[in-house]
């Protein structure tokens, strides 16, 4: 018999509570960035009003995690899990957060705003999710190895935001009238943006885990 | 008036230098008949630092404890090999003075053993033994003695009570006094507190941080919290071989051998 065989059911529970959550936030990206190129104000909203059940899902981590540490009273490896756990969760809080300050900026343009949401932003979310992905996977099987494939990613969504806000400055000097829903554009390729680098800090997350040690994956 | 451990002749010519180490133990193995108990323990043990030894029941960490004042010797069947290093003494040397040796590397067991005689007599019966009889200086050490220990305040006003009216708790600081007493530079301690109510044990904890400054502690513990609480590094025994011994943060957080991290996750079994 494994001892504490308990513990490690708990720990699989958390750790399915993190891929749960994650699967969410992709869901919300996904949603977010199709309301913005389909103007569509109401699946806005909903995404607005699904993020309340991000934030619970992390609260539910956090407490699992913080409950655990008390009555397992982890060390090393185990500990590790936990705090990794505690992060994570912050960061997919985060991405829902950014997800949902894409739909509210589809709120904002309206359905009329005339303009073309740039290639790109799709472009960068579609990289954004792959890394999504490749994260989960990484947690999963605690895989270094895809964990620091991340780090190439976010560079790459680093440079597409650059060219989405490049040719957009270029835009608000020729269509000045609108650069009240350029800046929406703008923010939402920053929020993709961001999203990924939440993905990068749960890359370095992974390091930590396996590692025990503190590793930036922007350097 | 201190009395030596070894003669001149029986010291090792090894050059003395500045040094963190108290104890250097080297090769050292512990065998009951046919039985080997520690294998080969290699590693120094720091001055004014708490050292906790742990592992699991039989892995050879109180048997490595007892020969560092020479315990073992009253089991008929036990023999040691290697050298255990104190002061430039090979405190395994078979003709030191035992005696003086343990008077320098005191000890305290898991069960309190106060003698059956007042809260002072159990400190002073051990100095008037070592030859100090005068009132006011025996008073000076008892008071001394106990305030270390943290009982003072707690037993100032009975001293002459029977120290079996006290509570365990109480009892194991009095055992500590007894031992401090001697002015030892060693202070092994084996499972001191594990008899012991959460209270006690935390006041246990607390004086053990506060002696470091003034002794080496080496600490057997089967208590993984308190191991990572209070000791500066940690040996990690199994089946007689030291499996792992570095610094306590590292142990507990992470260490390098897998046999570590599964002992102390408490996936042995």
């Amino acid at each position: 018999m494994v001892a504490r065989e308990q513990f490690h059911v708990e720990l699989k529970k958390v750790t399915g509570l993190i891929i749960e959550l994650a699967e969410e936030t992709e869901r919300a990206l996904q949603q977010a960035v199709h309301a913005l190129y389909a103007s569509d104000i109401e699946l806005a909203h909903k995404i607005i009003e699904d993020d309340v059940d991000v934030d619970r899902k992390e609260m539910e981590i956090n407490e699992e995690a913080i409950l655990l540490i008390a009555k397992q009273q982890p060390v090393a490896t185990d500990l590790r899990r936990l705090i990794v756990a505690l992060r994570i969760s912050s960061d997919l809080e985060r991405m829902g957060d950014n997800a949902k300050n894409i739909a509210k900026a589809t709120i904002h343009l309206g359905e009329d705003h005339g303009l073309t949401v740039h290639p790109v932003i799709e472009d960068m979310k579609e990289i954004a999710l792959k890394m999504s992905d490749v994260a989960k996977k990484a947690f999963e099987n605690e895989d270094i190895t895809m964990a620091k494939k991340l780090a190439e990613l976010d560079d790459k969504v680093d440079n597409m935001y650059g060219e989405v806000v490049r040719e957009m400055l270029e835009e608000t000097a020729t269509n000045p009238q609108k650069i009240q829903h350029i800046m929406q554009m703008a923010f939402s390729a920053r929020y993709i943006e961001r999203f990924a680098d939440h993905i990068t800090n749960i890359g370095e997350d992974i390091l930590y885990l396996v590692k025990g040690k503190s590793i930036d994956l922007n350097q | 008036m201190k009395t030596p451990i070894a003669t001149s002749e029986q010291k090792q010519s090894i050059p003395k230098k500045e040094t963190d180490t108290i104890l250097k133990v080297s090769n050292l193995s512990i065998f009951y008949g046919s039985n080997q108990a520690v294998k080969h323990a290699t590693f120094d043990i720091d001055k004014n630092k708490v050292t906790a030894l742990i592992g699991p029941s039989g892995c050879g960490k109180s048997t490595f404890l007892r020969s560092i004042n020479r315990m073992n010797d009253l089991i008929p069947i036990a023999r040691s090999e290697g050298e255990i290093m104190y002061e430039d003494v090979n405190i395994l040397n078979k003709n030191i003075n035992v005696v003086a040796l343990r008077k320098e590397i005191g000890m305290v067991f898991q069960k309190p053993n106060p003698f059956p005689k007042s809260i002072y007599n159990n400190i002073a019966h051990a100095l008037k033994f070592y030859g100090i009889q005068k009132k006011k200086v025996v008073d000076e050490i008892v008071e001394e003695s106990l305030k270390k220990s943290a009982l003072w305040d707690e037993v100032k006003d009975r001293l002459h009570e029977s120290a079996f009216s006290l509570s365990g708790g109480q009892q194991q600081r009095l055992c500590i006094a007894r031992t401090l007493a001697m002015k030892p530079n060693v202070l092994l301690l084996d499972e001191p507190s594990s008899a012991l109510d959460p209270i006690s044990n935390a006041k246990i904890e607390e004086l053990i941080l506060q002696l470091k400054d003034e002794f080496s502690i080496v600490i057997v513990t089967h208590n993984m919290q308190q191991a990572s609480r209070i000791s500066d590094k940690t040996a990690f025994f199994l089946n007689g071989d030291v499996v792992e011994y570095d610094r306590t943060e590292t142990i507990f957080t992470n260490p390098s051998q897998q046999k570590t991290e599964d002992y102390i996750s408490g996936r042995f079994g």
